[in-house]
């Protein structure tokens, strides 16, 4: 595997996307072609089982803040399971001192986690 | 392994994985039915081709042939885009998965997988998360509150569970010392990491479930509640669209687990002892085998789990599954660093630590459950209470704390 130009590793995906991307593309000029279209006012409203749609505002409009604390508290883990792949690798090389270190590390990230629970940032309804 | 393919034999392979995918998705959506349907004392589709096997295509060209609607006030581009972006990274993902061994196609040498490279498996962790894009984009530009509520949870379910699912990789890290696919189904030559490292293997098959959006934690389409999530908007191919991506990720996710934790194509015990059975095309075989039991547990999982509620299921991602994988990380770092460092044989501790891990897990679950249930049923004696305290002193329109508050002043008036 070392040694091998490093285009000829990544061409393949180049080609495997180009396919799956214009079968999907495709698909979608597709449907738009072949299916009919009968214009129906009542049809293209957005479903709201049979009621008048809600008016949304411009952007979606708001939802519950839950949502952003899950989408932070993720950034926080992603960023150390980042850390650990190269770790978890090199770990043979690295001996005892690697060991110690990522203990170190998580037990850090383990004291933000408890922070959190403690605050009850990982109830959903409350 | 080498991977310098002259590019007529890149265009074959990309060809075959692209067809492959597209066939185990149309088999998978009618096995699916099947199953169901014996499950649930029901035939299920038999009347399109043998035994109904041609169901899911022509389920697939009556959708061509249907109208494509774009809702009033949706996002115009967007809504366009977000099935391309759906599909696309879907069968990117496979480019790393080994497939077999060295093959010979066409007077060429050549290994069963498109390409590898050292950081293969991030490589898939990053495609599959573009996917969520799509989910979370065909939400937001179909100005339908059932589709937005949809790709909010679903993105933040899958960032969730994608975090277990990150972790239980780490494990599988630590003893292939190699993120290349390839190089960590040769690590797996003598005995699979479903044995060493079982815990992870059990937190991965959970989050596998969880990242796909399929039963018992399909919250995204919770049909009771949402309508049809994200998609809810979405007709004729695009929806088509959609569809596919989901089950091509869910192949995707069973093949993952299959190269990390079933030893990918290798040949299962009794088989591995005959000669042929790890070199040529037969690995196929045993590869679509393994994926296919992976996707029978799907089915079933589907015909058998009830749906969860979304709080149980946020709380068992963040509260549950999140710490035991950092706790069995953390044991099996110790025990390689031990087994490393001294001549110490760690597997039967790794199989101890597996199995404490599993019982402190089992037990706080319990304890939990009771925990639960007591807060449950104090609400309910309070309600009951207050119930009570309203019928003996019958004051509309005002809650009962405020009404015996104002009871007594008006009782030492009497007096």
């Amino acid at each position: 595997m070392r040694g091998a130009p490093a285009v000829s590793a990544y061409l393949p995906i180049l080609v495997l996307g180009l396919v799956s991307f214009g079968f999907a593309v495709f698909s979608v000029v597709a449907g738009a072609l072949t299916g009919p279209k009968r214009y129906n006012r009542a049809r293209l409203a957005a479903y709201e089982c049979g009621i008048e749609p809600t008016p949304q505002p411009a952007g979606g409009g708001r939802f519950p803040v839950k949502y952003y604390l899950t989408a932070m508290l993720f950034i926080v883990f992603d960023i150390e399971i980042v850390f650990l792949y190269p770790w978890a690798v090199t770990f043979d090389r690295l001996a005892l001192f690697g060991l110690i270190e990522m203990v170190l590390f998580i037990a850090t990230v383990l004291v933000a986690y408890a922070y959190v629970w403690r605050r009850g940032g990982l109830e959903w309804d409350n | 392994m080498t991977f310098n393919d002259p590019f007529g034999i890149i265009v074959v392979k990309v060809l075959g994985i692209f067809v492959l995918l597209v066939l185990m998705t149309l088999f998978t959506i009618w096995a699916e039915r099947r199953v169901v349907s014996r499950m649930q004392h029901r035939i299920g589709p038999n009347r399109t081709g043998p035994q109904g096997l041609l169901q899911s295509l022509m389920d697939g060209i009556k959708l061509a042939l249907k109208e494509d609607i774009t809702p009033t006030g949706a996002h115009k581009a967007v809504f366009l885009l977000a099935p391309i972006i759906s599909t696309g990274p879907a069968f990117l993902a496979f480019a790393v998965i080994p497939f077999g061994p060295e093959v010979s196609m066409f007077g060429h040498t050549t290994p069963l997988q498109l390409t590898d490279f050292p950081v293969s498996v991030l490589y898939v962790l990053a495609v599959a998360s573009v996917g969520i894009y799509g989910i979370v984009l065909a939400g937001w530009s179909s100005n339908s509150t059932y589709s937005l509520l949809g790709g909010l949870r679903s993105s933040a379910q899958m960032i969730s569970y994608e975090i277990a699912m990150g972790l239980s990789f780490v494990a599988v890290f630590l003893y292939s010392g190699s993120m290349s696919t390839s190089q960590i189904i040769e690590k797996q030559t003598s005995v699979w990491f479903i044995l060493l490292l079982l815990p992870s293997f059990a937190i991965y098959a959970i989050s596998m479930v969880g990242e796909t959006n399929r039963a018992p934690f399909d919250l995204p389409e919770a049909e009771g509640e949402l309508v049809g999530g994200f998609h809810t908007e979405y007709s004729s191919l695009k929806f088509a669209l959609f569809f596919l991506a989901e089950y091509v990720n869910m192949v995707t996710v069973s093949a993952m687990a299959t190269t990390l934790f079933l030893g990918g194509w290798r040949a299962p015990w009794p088989l591995s002892t005959w000669a042929g059975a790890n070199t040529g095309w037969v690995p196929f075989v045993w590869w679509l085998c393994k994926v296919f039991a992976f996707l029978f547990v799907f089915i079933w999982l589907r015909g058998t789990l009830p749906r969860m509620r979304y709080d149980q299921f946020m709380r068992f991602g963040w509260k549950v599954l999140i710490p035991s994988s950092i706790c069995w990380l953390l044991i099996v770092a110790t025990a390689r660093a031990l087994r490393n460092n001294s001549t110490m044989d760690t597997r039967g501790l790794l199989v101890t630590a597996a199995v404490i891990l599993l019982v402190v897990v089992g037990i706080s679950a319990v304890v939990e459950r009771q925990r639960i249930a007591a807060t449950e049923r104090d609400e309910a004696e309070r309600g009951e209470r207050e119930a009570r305290s309203r019928r003996l002193f019958p004051t509309p329109h005002a809650p009962a704390a405020a009404s015996a508050a104002a009871l007594e002043p008006g009782e030492a008036h009497d007096a």
